[in-house]
């Protein structure tokens, strides 16, 4: 096993006074162990201690958007080995809203959840969900879906929600642009992602309890990217989100921006890849050097009754499985596979709610245990291998790897036979 | 497959019909019991709606015998024929004891679709009709411990004919006698018991002919049909149920189908039944409701220690705001309806209330969650409410009966029923008098 190198993320202590300042001198509630690099790729094993419990990295992070990860209790999600999982704070300032949150002792307290919770900054889903949105040096501005009223989303707002949320890491509210867009408003959004980080690292109260995350912005542009991280590198956040992606751009496009990205972030803070899910991406993006990923397809495609197996997916509402009495994957160690065939659950589909769930819970321990074996692999020295197996097992032949993710192995010298 | 001959071993009668005891050796191995009066787990194929097993293992004291309803199942007859081994096996439930019914009496069913030969069930894809070779081939696929013989029970509309009634009583018996028949010569059901099925709408003269016919055939118990809420009102029922159970010998079980509320329960308890369809907790999920009436006999719950929950402070707690709770009482015939049994989570009210859902209840809910987090769920669709309300409502029911068994073991009926229908009442006077939004 590689040697273990402790890095704290920050090293000084601040004072509780609000000035700029504290910018640059807050501790924060974090601390990256690298535990293990991949001799070959950029790939690293590492262990976040973050408030409420260790992560061990790389890790998927499950999105329990509105305070809740659809039908699965907190004790499941628990019993699954989740470390970590995602709140959105669009949804949760919209419904119960940041005072009642605050009152249930933070959105901890509120859903029952022991362990780390990692908030967005409700940018993403201004832009991408309601209609009338403004983007304006101020902030997001938008109709509330529920009531008409226009509300401003500033980077002092989006913090203080999250601050009233509590969670463990927070997002920086950033300028969300199409990954499909081009041109001006691509750099315009960059800069002002730079001055809004600014503004939210000085509107977090709670830097000694919650950590807030950077977001690299810069579009499919190498410049724009690389200009982004210059300025972002120089805050002392303790950590950086790789955003902007995962949003209908070309794979090619996808991930020489993540592995432009990864070469200039810090080794000593951990990398978020946001938006990021599939099984493939996954592996070929702790490859290029990710940590941290979430994605709501795992679970969103298990109510359509979609089960991620190593060889792709099955759809367990084919008539083909009505009469298949084996379980969705028999090497699969989950409750589901454990004790349900593939044919009753596509009955139980037919009768009730409880088959969403048992493919829903069947498809995070697929997440989880598939980001277990990468970091054993990692550890183990073997990651390499590991790819190639699992690259094997995912795709029928050879000729069907899709080529960028070729070509991004490629680039950290890991090539498929 | 020898299974055993259940046992009902009576311990008290009450009142001369109320009766409490325990049916005994169930199960393919005979190792299973179930208290009586009490009520089997409802399910969605095998499956408690809404929960997966780990949930459902939060529970405890759960029912031992697991009912199925034909309604689900007949649109799986190929794949489990093809299975071979049984539902059971087939749904992961290796432990269960299965009691096969033929509706799902969650689901009101349609009329108009029975003839002399043949009942309709509805399934996912719609209608599906059983003659009695069907449903027997079904019973063979199944394989439960028990089932319900097939009957025509469409006489719970109002003004139901006489002849209508006596076609229906007639038709259930010749059905029972050609499924005795067919189970008498399947290898595949031997040690599965029958249960005849009681009919005769609301004519007191068919009910007393039906159940004392269905008692000269060699049936292991009894189903009391046509008979559910929504068809008649409790004091009808009392006496009907009270007339029949006289008809029925005293060493077999006696299950009433389609009544679940506690008031009804309670009454229909008194009247002789001794095992229920638990659907209602369910029914109360769907509304977004939970059950919070409380059951507590000792003289002060503070001081009794008891498991079973309690609810401690009631005034002006429950759902007082809309039209729907008085509704619910003025018109128990609607099982859509909320009663004065259950609060109503979606209620603005709730909206920042941080207790448990009730105070003192162990379940996993309870335990873990407030109010305000039901309420949330609830406005906002999600599918963790249902869950969580599941489990609450499941375990405050059968909690219910658990005292319900308490009260008749220790002459204490009157105070249940004082303490469950005394609060409804009292429920009634604070809605007319409700102060909130």
């Amino acid at each position: 096993m590689a040697a273990t190198t402790e890095c704290g993320a920050d090293v000084n202590t601040s004072e509780n006074n609000m000035s700029v300042m504290k910018a640059l001198s807050a501790a924060s509630p974090l601390t990256l162990r690298v535990v293990a690099e991949c001799p070959v790729t950029k790939a690293r094993a590492c262990d976040l201690i973050l408030p409420h419990c260790a992560v061990s990295t790389p890790v998927f992070m499950p999105v329990g958007t509105q305070g809740t990860l659809k039908g699965i209790t907190v004790d499941q999600l628990e019993g699954l080995g989740c470390e970590i999982c995602l709140g959105n704070t669009y949804h949760l300032g919209m419904r119960p809203g940041p005072d009642l949150i605050e009152k249930a002792n933070g959105l901890h307290g509120f859903m029952n959840w022991k362990r780390n919770l990692l908030t967005d900054s409700g940018g993403f889903q201004m832009v991408s969900l309601v209609e009338l949105s403004e983007v304006t040096e101020e902030g997001v501005k938008f109709k509330s879906p529920y009531d008409g009223e226009e509300i401003l989303l500033s980077p002092e707002k989006s913090i203080s929600i999250q601050n009233s949320l509590g969670s463990d890491i927070m997002m920086q509210l950033d300028d969300v642009v199409s990954s499909t867009v081009s041109g001006p408003r691509v750099e315009e959004a960059m800069h002002r992602s730079v001055r809004w980080l600014d503004r939210c690292i000085a509107a977090n109260k709670n830097p000694d309890k919650q950590n807030l995350f950077a977001i690299i912005q810069g579009g499919l542009d190498a410049e724009l990217r690389q200009a982004c991280l210059d300025e972002m590198t120089q805050r002392d956040v303790p950590g950086f989100a790789i955003g902007g992606l995962s949003g209908g751009e070309e794979k090619d496009d996808f991930w020489r921006m993540v592995t432009l990205s990864t070469d200039h972030l810090p080794r000593e803070k951990p990398r978020y890849l946001m938006g990021v899910g599939y099984a493939v991406d996954l592996v070929v993006c702790v490859a290029l050097g990710c940590d941290m990923f979430d994605c709501v397809f795992p679970t969103r495609t298990a109510r359509f009754g979609s089960a991620l197996v190593p060889w792709g997916s099955l759809q367990v509402k084919h008539k083909q499985y009505a009469k298949d009495f084996q379980p969705i994957d028999p090497d699969c160690p989950c409750p589901t596979c454990k004790r349900h065939s593939r044919a009753y659950l596509h009955a139980l589909f037919k009768s009730d709610t409880a088959a969403m769930h048992y493919i829903t819970i069947h498809n995070i321990a697929y997440q989880l245990t598939l980001m277990r074996s990468v970091r054993r692999s990692i550890v183990d020295g073997c990651f390499p291998e590991f790819i190639r197996t699992f690259m094997k097992r995912m795709f029928p032949s050879r000729d069907q790897y899709p080529g960028w993710a070729v070509d991004a192995l490629a680039s950290v010298d890991v090539t498929l036979d | 497959m020898a299974g055993s001959r259940m046992k009902l071993e009576l311990s008290r009668v009450v009142q001369g019909r109320g009766r409490l005891g325990v049916l005994k050796e169930l199960g393919k191995t005979g190792q299973h019991s179930l208290e009586v009066p009490g009520c089997l787990l409802h399910t969605h194929l095998g499956t408690v709606p809404h929960l997966t097993q780990e949930t459902l293992q939060t529970l405890s004291n759960l029912p031992s015998v697991t009912q199925l309803t034909l309604s689900n199942i007949a649109e799986h007859q190929e794949v489990l024929e093809e299975f071979k081994d049984g539902f059971r096996t087939f749904a992961g439930l290796h432990d269960a004891v299965f009691y096969c019914s033929l509706h799902d009496p969650a689901t009101p069913c349609l009329t108009g679709y029975t003839t002399n030969k043949t009942v309709s069930v509805w399934g996912s894809g719609g209608r599906i009709e059983l003659t009695v070779a069907k449903f027997m081939a079904l019973q063979k696929a199944v394989q439960p411990d028990w089932y319900q013989s097939m009957a025509d029970g469409e006489t719970w509309q109002n003004n139901t004919s006489r002849k209508r009634v006596r076609k229906s009583v007639d038709r259930t018996l010749a059905h029972l006698d050609e499924c005795l028949l067919v189970h008498q010569n399947s290898q595949e059901l031997e040690g599965v018991e029958v249960f005849g099925v009681v009919e005769g709408g609301d004519f007191l003269e068919e009910r007393v002919r039906s159940g004392r016919e269905t008692a000269k055939r060699p049936v292991a118990g009894f189903c009391l049909d046509g008979l559910q809420t929504g068809s008649m009102d409790q004091a009808l029922r009392t006496q009907l149920i009270t007339a029949v159970t006289k008809e029925l010998p005293e060493d077999k079980p006696r299950l009433l189908q389609g009544v679940g509320r506690p008031d009804e329960v309670l009454a229909c308890v008194e009247a002789g039944v001794d095992l229920f369809e638990s659907f209602f907790p369910f029914q109360v999920t769907e509304r977004g409701c939970a059950l919070c009436f409380s059951f507590d006999t000792s003289p002060d719950p503070e001081l009794a220690g008891r498991a079973a929950p309690a609810v401690l402070e009631l005034d002006g707690e429950r759902d007082t705001s809309g039209e729907t709770q008085q509704n619910g009482d003025l018109n128990p015939d609607d099982q859509s309806r909320m009663t004065s049994f259950e609060i109503n989570l979606k209620d603005k009210r709730y909206k920042d209330d941080f207790r448990p859902l009730v105070e003192g209840c162990g379940c996993y809910c309870c335990k873990n969650h407030q109010r305000v987090y039901l309420h949330h769920l609830l406005v906002t669709n999600e599918l963790l409410a249902g869950v969580l309300l599941m489990i609450h409502n499941t375990a405050h029911y059968h909690a219910f009966f658990a005292a319900l068994r308490e009260a008749l073991a220790n002459d204490k009926l009157e105070v249940l029923k004082r303490r469950v229908l005394g609060e409804r009442g009292r429920q009634m006077e604070i809605n007319k008098t409700d102060k909130s939004e």
